[in-house]
């Protein structure tokens, strides 16, 4: 996009300015409008899940709630507690949407249509992902209420216990990529079944820990069944306790990027990203674009279907799972990996 | 030009946050004001083409020894009028400190310009890794075999650090009622419930 910039004139650098600024507005303009629709998507398949009708009143099949609950909570009134810290109160959702947003200037829409393409992609994402318990931790402590207390702390440790595991998965997956960049994962996605399947999933060696990743994702983004952060029986809404109209809707609409950008990363690196799911000339034809969100679509179905169905986990068992049972198996299998690809000669 | 505006930029965040995190009166303030600085050094290091540093230091330092910080100092019952009683008691010492850091900051600069260090001499037969490596491949080739030994011994002392860790703070505990996960899980409804066809007007037998 920056040549096309520089043929209208501009020197180099303003040039590349300019469609830095118009490829972040490309994504986070289109993703705030999927998130909306997302949201809808998942209430109409919680109602599917538990015998109801979901939104249907605001627009065809209720397609327009998302955005009349968003003018709904525009129209509020921005209710700051007397007691709490006023600006770290107003930062913290804004720190969590701003997060959300961040990670996916690495993500690869279809062959070479990515924002940034950068070495260390896949470390990037690690560590924007890490920053996202700040705006929980910092909107449950600057509330200054009781149940947003207890909801940070448990984020904060919630979060650094999955990111370990995250870690070592990643870990995997880069020791068969030979890379840390994200399209370079994709690629080398490309017939690695068979010279015929293009996704690491299918490979007996990294299917658990697809399966792993699904799980940790799933928690690192405190969803069900591990939204224990917000839980409403235990914690009345958690460190959103406090929170009200725009401020609210931040995170709600911070969440939700955050839970499209992990399912957008379980087709990234399990799921052959914008590759067809088989490496067949016809399919091809399709753009890539179109086979990323169809496995976001999916990944995110798979989210809501468990957030229909599976119970919400007790908070010692949430830990346990992350330490005991998460870490040594991902710890084990960066061994089994590494030794496999060794013994192969995979790098030779 | 974007690079120099973006380096002034992040180079006077990280200090004015540096400055910060001294004079926030809040202790959970002078943290967020921490992690304001260590993000920005962050940007600094990508300005260098040091990007797998610049990664690391968000991995670690932001997202896991700062949220390890904001986590033991929020917890802190913080009494302000306490804070700032033994500030003029340890004034002295401070000055002191602050006096000593500020000399050696002056002699370690004024030697450099002066010319009499030199900051390291690369070996003989050591290439220069050319910019078309991503540092990453650059750091893990030298890491793994020059500085292999190092490299395990850091990894060592990583090791004892956590042991003794584990060691200090891992003792049986009297009193508590752990759970036992194993049970839990065998456990099965037949176990626990009963499905009974009661007559109307009886009780049942528990």
């Amino acid at each position: 996009m920056t040549s096309f910039f520089q043929t209208l004139g501009m020197s180099y650098e303003a040039a590349w300015f300019t469609a830095t600024i118009a490829g972040i507005l490309l994504i986070a303009l289109p993703l705030m409008l999927a998130v909306a629709l997302i949201i809808y998507a998942e209430r109409k398949l919680w109602a599917a899940f538990a015998l109801r009708r979901g939104p249907n009143v605001v627009g065809p099949f209720g397609v327009l709630q998302s955005f009349a609950d968003g003018l709904k909570v525009f129209l509020q009134e921005t209710i700051i507690p007397s007691a709490s810290n006023r600006g770290l109160f107003l930062i913290a959702p804004i720190i969590t949407f701003t997060v959300a947003l961040m990670a996916w200037a690495v993500i690869p829409f279809a062959d070479g249509v990515v924002l940034s393409n950068i070495n260390v992609g896949l470390l990037y994402i690690l560590a924007i992902s890490s920053l996202g318990v700040y705006g929980v931790v910092i909107a449950g402590w600057a509330s200054n209420s009781k149940y947003p207390f207890y909801s940070a702390m448990r984020a904060a440790a919630q979060m650094i216990s999955y990111e370990v595991s995250i870690g070592f998965i990643l870990i995997c997956i880069v020791l068969w990529a030979g890379t840390f960049n994200v399209s370079g994962i994709v690629e080398g996605q490309r017939g690695h079944i068979f010279g015929f399947i293009n996704a690491y999933a299918f490979n007996p060696l990294l299917f658990p820990i697809a399966i792993m990743f699904l799980i940790s994702s799933m928690a690192e983004t405190a969803r069900a069944p591990f939204d224990l952060t917000e839980a409403e029986s235990e914690l009345v809404a958690g460190y959103q306790t406090e929170y009200s109209s725009m401020a609210f809707a931040l995170f709600w609409l911070g969440e939700y990027a955050n839970v499209l950008l992990m399912c957008a990363l379980n087709a990234i690196l399990f799921w052959g990203g914008y590759l067809p799911p088989v490496d067949w000339a016809p399919l091809y034809a399709v753009p890539g674009i179109i086979w990323f969100f169809v496995k976001i679509l999916l990944m995110f179905f798979v989210f809501a279907w468990v957030k229909a169905t599976v119970p919400r986990y007790r908070y010692d068992q949430l830990m346990r799972l992350g330490w005991k049972v998460f870490l040594p198996i991902s710890l084990f299998w960066v061994f089994l990996v590494s030794g496999y690809l060794m013994f192969t000669g995979h790098f030779a | 030009m974007i690079q120099l505006v973006s380096f002034y930029i992040f180079a006077s965040i990280v200090i004015a946050s540096a400055a910060m995190v001294i004079f926030a009166r809040n202790p959970v303030h002078s943290v967020l004001w921490l992690i304001v600085a260590f993000f920005n050094a962050a940007g600094l290091m990508i300005l260098i083409g040091a990007e797998f540093i610049a990664m690391l230091l968000v991995i670690v330092y932001v997202g896991a020894v700062a949220v390890l910080f904001l986590f033991v100092v929020m917890m802190l019952d913080i009494d302000f009028a306490e804070l700032r009683a033994g500030f003029v008691k340890n004034v002295p010492l401070g000055l002191l400190l602050a006096v000593v850091l500020a000399a050696e900051l002056v002699l370690g600069v004024g030697a450099y310009q002066a010319g009499a260090v030199t900051l390291g001499t690369p070996e003989a037969g050591a290439a220069t890794v050319s910019a078309a490596v991503p540092n990453i491949e650059a750091i893990g080739g030298l890491l793994y075999s020059k500085y292999v030994f190092m490299f395990e011994t850091a990894g060592l002392i990583l090791l004892v650090a956590m042991v003794g860790a584990i060691v200090l703070t891992h003792r049986k505990s009297h009193g508590t009622r752990g759970q036992s996960i194993s049970s839990q899980v065998q456990r099965r409804p037949e176990d626990a419930t009963r499905n009974v066809n009661q007559p109307v007007g009886q009780g049942i037998e528990l």
